[in-house]
């Protein structure tokens, strides 16, 4: 029973994972930008969910908020800050990307105050499912499990069968031949990261009732979302899914897991130290076994 | 020179102390096949690169059709009527054969186009699509993978590509470059079918493509444009024979 609920626990921090990591590996993917302010992106749509949510009592006007207002602070730095490191080296961008978090960081601090916010779950999710007999499990988090699972349905449908997939893709391959060809890459690129933008937003607000809305909560799931991208493959979407499961999964499951069964072996004192500082490296080391295996990921994207 | 489709004036490029293009003014009339030669590292991928909008010129003109071009953005000018190949074959590799030049078709009707609509099975774009395979004498392959082509086919691909937007002017960078003999007599002969519908700013080495093709040659070296004219006239400048072409090859 136990572990039938600690599973959905990591699939549905997998799908979580997942929608950030669906932008971050697209952008770095096709745009060669290591942009680690994606996780204020993630921070901002959660703060803009709950101070929403908080004036109007609704958790969808919130959501509905939420979203595009990530997108937009996404395609401001991307136009006035990102656009001009596309061609720099990764050093560069990590120094600028991470002063960005410091001033999202700080600009948060002064809008919304130092203290986290909270976000209510929806009543009409506030409930729980009986998803097996004796095994009650919250509806909110089976809705974020599906809201993430439909999320990669449509961005596989995206990428790989309508018009502006097909430019995303080619322009992957070939940016000067996209642009020769006559498309406006500068436009595209700018969608293409708004829309990331807006995944890490939806991720955000869907964090907001299960985790603290507060200043640096994108930072820590940030790197989770590296480990996702580097194991998945950068550039694929297949591969963010992928990777966003098994870390989801590798990652909860050790947690709950790994003490007890340490404990088993050599007695629970000894155990819980082991037991807890392995569950927290697990997924470093299943990144290590992946890249050793397979150096360019598990979907690696072809040229 | 109102009739010219193309006319650059004094366009200058240089990077640090290396001047890589000198002044050079060149005109192209509609129609005409003009052939840019000259000895590696003479700046004609600089010039093309000019004229197609991936590098800005520090200072001179381009007119494309009546209008001045010089500082519009690649995407814009490929809208105005300019096509280009580039010196690797550039061909998305994982699409099929008829996607490339549908994805082509596609980037040309510009903001028009929505952007949801199902690529696949879209015959707006795949109708003039085939209709460019055929011009390039592609048909046969439109299904395999671009990767799977052979050399001389992906050449012909990326030509089935530039034509897709009906461009005004192709800009071709070297399309006979690594052919064989038995292709780069077919990619003469199609470049020839051409001839007339669209003028061609041709970047060659090949001397027999050259001569069968141009109906002006033009001659750079150190960035400067050293002589324009017919084949019959640059094969007799002195000028030319001392710089570039070599007494042999000329005999």
């Amino acid at each position: 029973m136990l572990i039938v609920e600690q599973v959905l626990n990591g699939l549905q921090l997998g799908v979580m994972l997942f929608l950030l990591a669906a932008g971050l590996t697209l952008v770095l993917g096709i745009m060669n930008l290591i942009n680690l302010a994606h996780g204020s992106l993630y921070m901002i749509g959660a703060f803009v969910a709950a101070s929403v949510a908080g004036w109007t009592g609704s958790f969808v006007l919130g959501l509905l908020a939420a979203l595009p207002a990530a997108a937009l602070v996404g395609m401001a730095i991307e136009v006035v800050a990102l656009r001009r490191l596309y061609a720099r080296d990764h050093l560069d961008q990590v120094l600028a990307t991470f002063g960005l978090i410091l001033f999202f960081n700080e600009l948060v601090s002064i809008v919304w105050g130092p203290r986290a916010l909270f976000l209510d779950t929806p009543r009409w999710l506030s409930g729980a499912v009986e998803i097996l007999p004796g095994l009650p499990y919250p509806a909110y988090r089976l809705a974020v499990l599906a809201v993430g699972l439909a999320v990669a349905v449509f961005l596989a449908w995206l990428v790989r069968r309508t018009r502006l997939g097909m430019l995303i893709r080619a322009g992957a391959t070939n940016r000067e031949m996209v642009a020769a060809l006559g498309v406006n890459i500068r436009l595209l690129y700018t969608l293409v990261f708004g829309l990331g933008a807006m995944l890490a937003g939806l991720a955000g607000v869907m964090a907001g009732p299960i985790y603290a809305v507060e200043v640096g909560m994108g930072e820590h799931i940030l790197i989770l979302t590296f480990v996702v991208i580097v194991i998945g493959g950068i550039g694929s979407i297949r591969g963010a899914l992928a990777g966003a499961l098994l870390v989801g999964l590798v990652d909860t499951l050790g947690r709950a897991f790994l003490p007890t069964l340490f404990g088993a072996a050599m007695g629970p004192a000894a155990a819980s130290g082991v037991g807890a500082s392995l569950a927290s490296m697990a997924i470093y080391i299943v990144m290590a076994a992946v890249l050793a295996l397979r150096p360019r990921g598990l979907f690696p994207v072809h040229g | 020179m109102s009739t010219a489709l193309l006319d650059i004036a004094g366009l200058t490029k240089a990077y640090g102390a290396v001047i890589a293009c000198d002044h050079v003014s060149l005109t192209i009339a509609p129609g005409e096949v003009h052939a840019l030669i000259g000895p590696n590292g003479a700046g004609k991928t600089t010039l093309i690169a000019q004229i197609a909008g991936e590098r800005l010129p520090d200072s001179g003109r381009i007119v494309l059709d009546g209008h001045d071009i010089t500082r519009l953005p690649v995407h814009a000018r490929a809208r105005r009527g300019l096509g280009r190949s580039f010196q690797v074959a550039s061909i998305f590799p994982r699409l099929s054969v008829l996607d490339n030049v549908a994805l082509a078709v596609q980037a040309h009707a510009g903001h028009s186009f929505g952007f949801w609509r199902p690529a696949r099975r879209d015959e707006a774009l795949r109708g003039p699509a085939r209709a460019t395979l055929a011009r390039v004498g592609l048909a046969a392959r439109a299904e395999a993978l671009a990767a799977a082509l052979a050399h001389g086919e992906q050449r012909q691909l990326e030509l089935a590509m530039a034509l897709a937007g009906a461009p005004r002017l192709l800009l071709l960078d070297e399309p006979t470059a690594g052919m064989g003999p038995t292709d780069t007599a077919r990619m003469i002969a199609l470049l020839n079918e051409l001839k007339g519908d669209v003028a061609i700013l041709l970047v060659e080495h090949d001397m027999d493509a050259v001569f069968a093709l141009a109906d002006r040659i033009s001659v750079m070296v150190y960035g400067r444009l050293i002589a324009t004219g017919t084949p019959a006239a640059v094969r007799a400048d002195p000028e030319v024979r001392r710089a570039y072409l070599g007494e042999d090859e000329v005999a």
